[in-house]
């Protein structure tokens, strides 16, 4: 099977080298497009290779379509591409609408590969760079010295410097194979400096040894330049992996701080513990899924940018539900921060149970826009930043910028810091304790509305969503102390760091205990936290 | 009870631990929560006045929750430590017995291995050192009463004497619970994971399902309630009581008063703990299972509320929260499953803001207020 | 001491009246109750909720038929709220209160294991509708979901041919309970039985809930270097949203590292943006998408029902492998009670034996007459960017069921009852 697809492949590069300028053809032959509705999966093989040798870019389009599930088999057997406004007949080149009985054509993972492997070789002199930096990528592995010409051809023609590079990894790794040991060093050295971790494989076979004590690799001086290289490549791979594990401690210490923050300010300012307050960001995760469901009924077009409509909605939303809170059960409980709770617990309950009769017990669908959607590619594709993460840290640094700005720049603020540290002598003075009471709850609720939004985009949106961070934001307003905004950064962004870099030895959830486990000791050497409040208030 | 002012320590000290009255009480009820179990031996299903196995199992497990809530009103009502990871020492005490009720399946279970089965598909050759001697009846209910007690017992003088209070407190006693619970979902520890315990055949050689078994269970469980009641009576009666009630109202003062609080605390805190772990040891052979979501935070929370709602500070308060709580649950959860999260809620937010002294404190009020309605009517 | 007295009297007389005070249900003369044993709330209620659905429209879907015997059926439908000592309680309750004649119940295996002792205590009937891991073979119950060889291993099988892409390395990644630990368990023997290495296989497991899978797609990323590498995740419940979401963006595509589910449908997938998924495979024995008029006429009854009764996001609901496994059972239980002659449990136990049925997934499935489960036929679907899944392979006809791996040591001899 391997052979003959490696004979495909051949013949393929021998017809785009034939044809390399390409010839306009208006339709593709009909017998090569009826195949690809076959039911056996060879012929589906042999059809698709055959395309891809067609320097036509019509076949091209069909095998697009194909791969992106748009090709489709009209009940008379003639192959239709779907135009979304129609249909094309690529036997024609006609277009037409769509055929009431036509049947989408089902591809598998093997035939995508057959399709890209197809399409790669005639992208390789495609108009735009990144469509060939593709398939230069796609050639590196798995190309052999059939493919050699090509390549050649291609890197003599290629004006990227980022493409060239590829090509030439690309020949390097066919090279290896050569018999020249001079350029089987080569190779190696080029393939040892990319540091990619897929190339560890082939050049640990060289070093492999037989029963006889044989290496694979007969050359001793390639020998040298294959250790070389896999040092290089794993502290390549060391460094990619600190790195990961820096970004991943960064976005998990972000999600923690937007989780926590809220909770900060209430239980620094009254010294309650909310135990409302995961329902809250239930609440913020749910006004993202309205706002969204509210986009895609009346304004489709405009549906990547619901995430920041949703910021103000579920601030608003969550704000009241904290400040009804406020007025109705835990204003009634002031000097009993045990009982609010207890009290607080029970909310909770009311909250999730009202959100299941609501909205149903599943979890809801919240979609990232496209602008959060997939990630940025470093260390040559070793490490992918995803965007919804960076987006995260961007925007949970927002926030704190947002309240640090209202807690030192504004009145609000300032009567918030002044019950902190002393609510009677506040009192005395004059700060309307109860109102400042309500708005700083209030707001303390509306943050968690704002982490809510974003912790849509990471997770599940489900009526248990705040259980799940529940524990986790009380680690770190303990762990941070009450009263200063520092705390709660250094916490979050610390307990995320240190979970992510436990985790590779220890596992997630040896971690996570770890993790508990040191700060129920933190806490006994320290108890007001890691920033105390100064002061002299006893108890 | 606490607002009584006794000066007198020595008329404290001869106080008898309950009034004549009472004790007749305490006995009359113990009859007949005990002839329960009677009534559904003796009787067939059918009959007028059979109880079914049901009922038994079910009360018996509500016994086993209002030791737990006894427990913990101990060190919340009268020592004012509110503890929200108390699940985890009724867990603790579930696992020993259930470690003693694993090895007792012999070769029963679905592999007819000396192991439990969740050993066998987990590929483990043997037991872990931790099981050792569990075969034992004596030593797992050893196991039962030391474990909890010596975990409760090291953290709570670290915490106490860190001088850890309040809302802290409750926080860490929740990681703490949290974490465990974490710990035992692992497979990998060796206490079953996600499926604990569950499956067994005997106990002390008597088949599990029985109902004389479940009859000797129900008795020990009552006898256990019983005798807990009347020690955490003469706990807090005694001296170490009113200094105990004290640190509950002023910590700091009693400080200065020359006491150490850590003592008298730590005394009561582990004290607690064990009677929890009497209590899940009981629970397990009668609910036949354990798993870790007993360790969960949301468990040990509703075990403050049934404390709460009963009445804290009293000692008949938890197990009447208890009683209420769970039946409510009981009947809602099978009548109308999708309201009973909104009455759990509820009963959280109002208990607090309404009644605070719960229903033994109203019931104490309605009876004070019919006391002095008779007493201005004799015309005092 | 008055008051004492009155506290003790009234605590006696609360808990006595708890006691007595249970729903003595009288069953009425002209109907057959039968029991529903779904969590409705807590973790397990996003999965289960529309079993209990689809069970309450095949009994109404029954009765508008004529019933049973004559008589017409009454669902009785308790929630054990996800919580598993919960579980065996309703299980008592339904059978020694309600005096039901069957149950249709349960989805986690622990679930199912701390009801088993009750069912057998009391000779109840249980009929457990979801793909589980075998290891287990009760003559009271009747398991209408698939054992690992009707699902795991054919779904290993496509992954190592050349059709599936050929995946000489696999990482297991599961939640961390018994059933991802079993059916793991017997894919290594089975891959090693195939001449895969033990250092070519990768466990994995997470607690349930879990949702940060950034280190593990990082890991699997770097597995992945090592060869052709397939992932067969039997991550459960909520946690596959998170890392699918996490393979989507990290860019794992299908072609690289194809990744087969077997705990996500389309009821999961309902919570997804499936485009970053198009590729990915899970393994059932139903899907909905599947091409033929029993199932046209399933997936229209459901959905008719669903918009009738109001469900919560009625005009987005989808069918799955345990509904139509639900369905089945109640159907097959319906005939066995009809072939029997009565409701009794040990006279429809040996009714059910041979029992077929035209079941949504094209085929006839057949109760076996020993082994209490269904021959079912296997399909391997491919993730649609519309949250369905097209099938890439299917076996020819049902299979039979080994609820006892042959590659578990100790196995050998155990298949029937």
């Amino acid at each position: 099977m391997r052979v003959i697809a490696v004979l495909l492949r051949a013949l393929a590069l021998a017809g785009v080298l034939a044809l390399a300028t390409p010839a306009w053809a208006a339709s593709v032959d009909p017998a090569l497009l009826a195949p690809l509705a076959s039911t056996k999966m060879d012929e589906r093989l042999d059809a698709v290779a055959a395309l891809g040798r067609l320097p036509d870019p019509l076949a091209a389009e069909v095998l697009q379509a194909l791969a992106g599930g748009r090709l489709y088999a009209a009940g008379d057997g003639r192959v239709l591409i779907d135009t979304g406004a129609g249909a094309i007949d690529p036997a024609s080149g006609q277009a037409l609408p769509m055929p009431g009985d036509a049947k989408r054509i089902v591809i598998n993972n093997r035939l995508r590969r057959a399709i890209q492997d197809a399409l790669a070789v005639s992208q390789l002199f495609a108009a735009e760079a990144g469509q060939r930096l593709a398939a230069a990528r796609r050639l590196q592995e798995g190309a052999n010295e059939s493919f050699r010409p090509v390549l050649e051809k291609a890197l003599q023609q290629e004006s990227s410097g980022e493409v060239k590079a590829a090509l030439e990894v690309a020949l390097a790794n066919i090279d290896l194979s050569s018999d020249d040991p001079a350029r089987r060093r080569a190779a190696v050295a080029a393939l040892g400096q990319t540091g990619r971790s897929s190339y560890r494989p082939v050049l640990q076979a060289l070093l492999a040894q037989d029963e006889q004590g044989a290496y694979a690799e007969p050359d001793e001086s390639v020998r040298e330049a294959a250790r070389a290289a896999l040092r290089a490549i794993d502290r390549r791979a060391a460094a990619v992996e600190w790195s990961g594990n820096l970004f991943y401690g960064l976005s998990l210490g972000s999600v923690l701080l937007l989780a926590a923050l809220g909770l900060a300010i209430t239980f620094g300012l009254m010294g309650v513990i909310n135990m409302a307050h995961g329902e809250l960001l239930m609440i913020g995760a749910y006004a993202t899924y309205v706002v969204q469901s509210a986009f895609r009924a009346w304004a489709p077009g405009w549906l990547d940018w619901y995430v920041i409509a949703a910021l103000p909605v579920a601030f608003v939303v969550t704000a009241l539900v904290g400040m009804a809170l406020e007025r109705t059960v835990i204003r009634w409980l002031y000097g009993r921060p045990l009982e609010t709770l207890l009290a607080t617990w029970g909310i909770s309950l009311m909250l999730m149970q009202a959100v299941r009769s609501l909205f149903g017990a599943q979890n809801v669908e919240v979609g990232n826009p496209s602008w959060m959607s997939g990630g940025l590619a470093v260390f040559d594709g070793g490490l992918v930043l995803t965007y919804n993460r960076m987006a995260i840290i961007v925007f949970s640094l927002l926030v704190v910028a947002l309240v640090w700005l209202l807690l030192n720049h504004t009145r609000l603020g300032l009567f918030v810091r002044a019950i902190t540290q002393n609510r009677r002598m506040a009192d005395c003075v004059g700060v309307p304790t109860g109102r400042v009471d309500m708005l700083a709850f209030g707001l303390g609720a509306g943050i968690a509305g704002l982490a809510g939004v974003a912790l849509s985009q990471l997770g599940n949106v489900g009526p248990d969503l705040g259980r799940a961070y529940l524990v986790d934001s009380f680690m770190v307003v303990v762990l941070g102390g009450v009263g200063q905004l520092a705390g709660t950064v250094v916490a979050a962004l610390g307990l995320g760091g240190i979970n992510k870099f436990l985790e590779p030895y220890a596992g997630a959830v040896m971690a996570k205990i770890a993790i508990l486990a040191l700060i129920v000791l933190f806490v006994q050497k320290r108890p007001q936290g890691l920033f105390a409040p100064r002061g002299r208030s006893v108890e | 009870m606490n607002g009584a002012s006794v000066t007198d320590l020595a008329a404290l000290a001869r106080r008898p631990l309950f009034s004549p009255r009472a004790w007749a009480g305490l006995a009359a009820a113990c009859v007949a929560l005990a002839l329960l179990p009677g009534l559904n031996l003796v009787f067939e299903p059918g009959h007028p006045l059979h109880v079914s196995s049901y009922a038994v199992a079910l009360l018996g497990k509500f016994m086993c929750y209002a030791l737990a809530a006894l427990a913990l009103d101990l060190v919340w009502g009268y020592a004012g430590i509110l503890s929200l990871g108390h699940g985890l020492f009724f867990a603790l005490g579930g696992y020993a017995h259930g470690m003693y009720l694993m090895r007792a399946i012999g070769r029963d279970g679905v592999y007819q291995s000396d192991l439990p089965d969740f050993m066998v598909f987990l590929n483990w050759k043997a037991y872990p050192w931790y099981w050792a001697f569990t075969e034992h009846f004596w030593y797992a209910a050893l196991l039962a009463v030391l474990v909890p007690g010596l975990l409760a017992f090291v953290f709570g003088y670290f915490a106490f004497r860190s001088r850890i209070t309040g809302v802290y407190f409750s926080i860490i006693t929740q990681a703490l619970t949290f974490a465990a619970m974490l710990l035992f979902f692992r497979n990998d520890t060796g206490f079953g994971g996600n499926n604990g315990f569950t499956d067994f055949r005997r106990i002390l050689g008597f088949p599990i399902t029985a109902p004389g078994t479940r009859a000797a269970l129900y008795w020990c469980t009552l006898a256990a309630l019983a005798g807990c009641l009347v020690l955490a009576r003469a706990v807090t009666q005694s001296r170490l009581g009113r200094v105990l009630t004290a640190v509950r109202d002023a910590e700091a003062r009693v400080r200065f008063l020359g006491y150490e609080p850590l003592g008298f605390k730590l005394f009561v805190w582990t004290l607690s703990a064990v009677m929890c772990g009497v209590a899940g040891a009981l629970y397990v052979p009668q609910v036949g299972i354990i798993n870790p979501s007993e360790m969960s935070p949301e468990n040990s929370i509703e075990m403050v509320i049934w404390v709460a709602t009963g009445g804290r500070g009293t000692l008949v308060g938890p197990i009447v929260g208890a009683g209420a709580v769970n039946g409510l649950k009981t009947w809602f959860t099978s009548v109308l499953p999708e309201l009973w999260l909104y009455v759990l809620g509820l009963i959280f937010v109002l208990v607090t803001l309404l009644l605070p002294q719960g229903i033994v404190g109203l019931v104490r009020q309605a009876c004070e207020r019919i006391g002095r309605r008779r007493g201005a009517g004799a015309g005092q | 001491m008055n008051r004492r007295l009155v506290l003790k009297q009234l605590t006696a007389a609360t808990v006595l009246a708890c006691a007595g005070w249970m729903p003595q249900v009288a069953s009425a003369q002209d109907t057959i109750k039968v029991g529903i044993l779904h969590s409705l709330s807590g973790t397990m209620a996003i999965s289960e909720t529309s079993l209990k659905d689809v069970a309450l429209m095949t009994i109404e879907e029954i009765n508008a038929n004529g019933g049973v015997l004559g008589k017409k059926l009454e669902p009785v439908v308790v929630d054990p709220a996800s919580n598993w000592p919960l579980f065996a309680e309703r299980a008592r309750q339904l059978l020694s209160q309600d005096k039901v004649a069957v149950v249709f119940g349960c989805w986690t295996s622990v679930s199912r294991k701390s009801v088993l002792p009750v069912f057998k205590e009391l000779n109840g009937l249980l009929f457990y509708p979801v793909q589980y891991e075998g290891e287990e073979l009760e003559r009271n119950v009747f398991y209408t979901g698939a054992a690992p060889n009707q699902q795991a291993i054919p779904a290993v099988e496509y992954l190592m041919s050349e059709e599936g892409g050929g995946a000489r390395r696999f990482v297991l990644l599961g939640t961390d309970y018994v059933y991802p630990r079993t059916t793991n368990k017997i894919l290594r023997a089975f891959l090693n039985a195939k001449g895969i290495k033990d250092s070519d296989i990768e466990e994995i497991y997470t607690p349930f809930g879990h949702s940060d899978y950034q280190t593990i797609v990082a890991n699997i990323k770097k597995f992945a270097a090592g060869g052709r590498t397939a992932v067969v995740s039997t991550i459960n419940g909520d946690s596959n949203v998170p890392f699918y979401k996490e393979l989507g963006n990290a860019g794992l595509k299908a072609t690289d590292v194809p990744v087969v589910a077997f705990s996500v449908g389309e009821e999961e997938l309902r919570g997804i943006d499936t485009a970053p998924l198009v590729g990915h495979l899970a393994a059932w024995n139903y899907f909905q998408s599947i091409d033929n008029p029993v199932n046209e006429a399933f997936i229209s009854k459901w959905k008719a029902y669903a918009k009738a009764k109001n469900l919560p996001n009625s005009d987005t609901v989808v069918t799955n492998d345990p509904m139509e496994a639900t369905y089945i059972g109640i159907h097959m239980w319906k005939q066995a009670v009809e072939k029997a002659g009565t409701v009794d449990v040990d006279k429809v136990i040996e009714a059910m034996g041979g029992q077929t049925f035209q079941a949504p997934s094209g085929f006839t499935v057949k109760m076996d007459e020993t082994n209490h489960h269904l021959h079912k036929p296997v399909y391997i679907g491919e993730i649609r960017d519309d949250g369905q899944f097209d099938v890439v392979w299917k076996t020819e006809g049902p299979i039979r069921a080994q609820p006892w791996s042959p590659f578990i040591p100790g196995n050998e001899g155990k298949q029937n009852l």
